[in-house]
């Protein structure tokens, strides 16, 4: 756990300096970066792997907007925020780790959830307040957690999960793994003086930690523009010495091969790495947001220019020949799917009164 | 006429330490700023430096002089003449500045029993637990924490120490002495002064089943990681239905020190026992501190261990039996009494102790609690004491305003109304940020006389 001191491995390509006045607009051209840090295009999928894709980022969608529906009929309670536009990022990250590497992200967190592989069911009657729920209804949408899946939660304080993913890249070290931890956090959480933190320990201890900023333009109501110094959010790691790339977000395939690339990075021992991803978030903040700080034409824009299930199945048609009648089996299995835990979720009792007093600590064996 | 060099303190609350090594003799030519001298505490060592030019007359404590009182007289200095002789004499006193702790207590030596940490002269009953014959041992109380820590390691290959200061510098009140060298930088982990950030990651590192320490410098800071202590750690066993543990200590300083002013002078006791999910210790001797301390490293909860500075150096008998646990959540009755229960915990000890032995002098026998866990509260052992006495004083210092004694007085009140025969007294810390200057300190922390006073008012006396 010695210091040692590398030289940046920063890309560094992108020209910086202060945010011009034109770019405090908050409509500002939201596509303004380049996709993909290498300047290519990411290699193409598979069939199979366009396929698992398309499910995968479909299950995603099509649970959030049921989530939704359920909070309009007053099922679920609180907050809840929703994770359709982004489902590209959590899916290719997904898809660049391997069983038994950690992942821990903050408040919108079901696509995380159900992307490592959490069942459907218990992520749905954990909105509702019910018993099967992972947190037997005592967390609530942003409190789940999965030890068998490496889940970590779940954190409904905005950057709290960074030095926690931190600890957890230490935990690896400490126990001579080559497990990483991925640590999601969004645009906003990109400003708090946690990141730097923790930024600083992991590169000065090398940890086997990828930041995973998500970057879908609001935090809350206020613009990246608005509210960042510096924009370009895949530089912040620049004075600690931790490379970091932007990558366009809405393609999974370019998400999955960057994540692939930090993956290798981490687990070769180099420490930290950052993925600035560059997303966008159809829906409000949350339940009770009217996103009035944004153009509706900018959400249709990135909606039908950029949505990153159009872009697979849009694949799946032309470069790999799968019929409308194919699709539409895939898209029924995964309504059946979230219906089911739609169903479940209601069908599940609310926790028992006498769990109001348990898991507040647990009982020691005796000293 | 000659110059006085007196023992200089190291710290706020230092008393006293040994003289370790002379570096000149009587007959040598001292100039001012010239190292004359090596001292040292458990604690620390340093270089005392003559404050003045001048001839060393007389020393006056040889070297390998151990336990020499701050302020004592170690050496004398003659001066080149009689003018310069008295101007010397003054900046001597002027360029004193270690003297500060002392100087009121030596303007009212009549009250300066309040703060010290003397034996008491009440005798303390022993652990009855403990089997008989056990053999014991005397350590400070800083000697029996990092204690607890090694055997700990020794037995856990998960259990890591982390914080700032904790392992080249062995730590900034010394309780982490020797364990680098014992277990290395992979277990005894020097951060950046980010608790924030720190924090956060041992809460990460527990939370993947490593059994972190994590030693804030003081309690003071702690606050920087509020968040990670409650809302990361406290509550995440309770949402997630009992699926996530987090088993992590967090343990520092807690409470006043000595003349470090307001940001630096303050007991969190209250705070974290406010909050379900924590457990919460506060020892005061250096036996329950050592047991404790292994208690809470092993139990499967964010515990919250609060240490105070003016205890570190205090010694203590600490039974030597192998593994020595105590269980989380049992006050402690340190002396039996009839007439008043005295509920108090940590450094409020020493002022129970100081007016117990005042108060049998006028033949009120006060019976002793020291609560030693806060969170969860034994409050049983209070109340069969209320039972037995019918009146009860707490002294902590906390604040007042919801204060752990004013939940224990709710407690006490609500379980045993009908036995009480006065009201509950608090004795706390003043309802005001720690202030500076030495008189004003003084009056702000609780005492002995204070502790008295309301013994007597709810005696009736």
């Amino acid at each position: 756990m010695a210091t040692r001191s590398r030289t940046s491995a920063t890309s560094g390509k992108k020209t910086s300096g202060k945010t011009s006045s034109s770019a405090k607009n908050t409509s500002r051209n939201p596509s303004r970066r380049k996709s993909s840090a290498s300047g290519s295009a990411p290699a193409d999928f598979g069939k199979d792997e366009d396929m698992q894709a398309y499910r995968d980022m479909l299950l995603i969608r099509r649970f959030e907007e049921k989530a939704g529906q359920m909070y309009g009929m007053g099922l679920i309670g609180g907050f809840c925020h929703l994770y359709i536009g982004q489902e590209a990022v959590v899916t290719g990250m997904k898809g660049a780790i391997e069983d038994g590497d950690q992942v821990v992200t903050s408040y919108r967190d079901h696509g995380h959830m159900l992307a490592v592989g959490m069942d459907p069911k218990g992520v749905m009657a954990e909105l509702t307040g019910r018993e099967g729920g992972y947190s037997k209804g005592k967390g609530g949408s942003m409190h789940m957690f999965s030890i068998e899946k490496n889940f970590y939660g779940g954190h409904g304080i905005v950057g709290a999960p960074v030095p926690i993913g931190t600890g957890l890249a230490f935990s690896n070290q400490y126990n001579d793994t080559d497990r990483v931890c991925l640590t999601f956090f969004g645009d906003g959480a990109a400003n708090q003086g946690q990141v730097y933190e923790s930024f600083n320990m992991a590169e000065l201890w090398q940890l086997p930690v990828i930041y995973v900023i998500e970057n879908n333009r609001y935090a809350m109501g206020t613009s990246v523009a608005r509210s960042s110094a510096q924009t370009d959010l895949s530089k912040r790691g620049l004075s600690f010495n931790i490379p970091g790339e932007e990558v366009d977000g809405m393609d999974v395939r370019a998400v999955r091969e960057a994540g692939q690339k930090a993956v290798e990075w981490c687990r070769a021992g180099k420490g930290p790495y950052i993925l600035e991803m560059m997303t966008y978030r159809y829906r409000g903040h949350s339940m009770s947001d009217p996103a009035k700080y944004r153009a509706k034409e900018e959400v249709n824009k990135m909606r039908s220019e950029h949505d990153p299930i159009e872009q697979v199945r849009k694949r799946l048609i032309e470069d790999h020949k799968l019929s409308e009648d194919e699709l539409k089996n895939i898209d029924k299995e995964i309504k059946k799917t979230v219906n089911e835990a739609a169903e479940f979720a209601q069908a599940s009792p609310e926790p028992d009164p006498s769990e109001l007093w348990t898991d507040v600590v647990e009982l020691s064996e005796g000293a | 006429m000659s110059i006085k060099v007196t023992m200089p303190a190291l710290s706020p609350t230092m008393e006293e330490g040994t003289l370790a090594k002379w570096h000149v003799k009587e007959g040598d030519t001292v100039s001012s700023g010239d190292v004359i001298a090596e001292i040292e505490t458990d604690k620390a060592t340093m270089e005392v430096e003559a404050a003045d030019d001048g001839t060393v007359a007389k020393i006056v404590v040889p070297e390998g002089t151990e336990n020499v009182k701050v302020n004592e007289v170690i050496a004398l200095l003659a001066g080149e003449d009689e003018d310069t002789e008295s101007v010397s004499e003054e900046k001597v006193e002027s360029s004193a500045p270690q003297e500060k702790t002392e100087a009121p207590k030596a303007e009212e030596p009549d009250d300066a029993g309040d703060e010290a940490p003397a034996p008491p002269a009440v005798e303390v009953a022993s652990d009855p637990e403990l089997p008989e014959g056990t053999e014991f041992e005397e350590q400070t109380v800083r000697e029996a924490l990092r204690d607890a820590m090694a055997e700990e390691m020794r037995r856990d290959e998960r259990v890591f120490v982390m914080g700032e200061e904790v392992a080249q510098y062995e730590g900034a009140y010394k309780v982490t002495q020797g364990l680098l060298a014992e277990f290395g930088d992979k277990r005894v982990v020097d951060t950046p002064i980010t608790e924030h950030g720190f924090t956060g990651l041992g809460v990460g590192a527990a939370m993947a089943g490593l059994r972190p320490i994590v030693e804030f410098m003081t309690f003071n800071f702690a606050m920087q990681a509020m968040d990670h202590i409650i809302n990361s750690a406290a509550k995440t066993r309770y949402m997630s239905g009992g699926q996530m543990s987090c088993p992590i200590v967090f343990r520092g300083p807690n409470g006043p020190a000595a003349r470090v002013g307001a940001q630096h002078s303050q007991d969190y006791s209250s705070w974290y026992a406010h909050v379900p999910g924590l457990i919460v210790i506060a020892p005061y001797s250096a036996m329950d501190a050592k047991g404790l301390l292994k208690a809470a490293i092993r139990d499967p909860n964010p515990v919250v261990f609060l240490e105070n500075e003016v205890l570190y150096g205090k010694s203590f008998d600490v039974p030597q039996i192998d593994d020595y646990t105590l269980p989380i959540g049992k006050a402690r009755v340190m002396k039996e009494g009839t007439d008043v229960t005295l509920v108090s915990y940590s450094h409020g000890i020493t002022y129970c102790l100081d007016a117990m032995a005042k108060l049998e002098e006028e033949g009120i026998n006060a019976e002793l609690i020291d609560l030693r866990t806060i969170r969860p509260l034994d409050i049983d052992t209070v109340i069969e004491s209320v039972k037995k006495t019918n009146r009860v004083v707490t002294v902590d210092e906390t604040w007042p305003h919801c204060g752990v004694g004013a939940e224990i007085a709710a407690q006490v009140q609500a379980k045993a109304f009908d036995y009480l025969d006065a009201p509950i007294l608090r004795v706390t810390q003043k309802d005001v940020p720690m202030p500076y200057a030495a008189n004003l300190e003084k009056l702000a922390l609780p005492s002995a006389d204070e502790v008295i006073e309301a013994v007597k008012t709810v005696c009736y006396r």
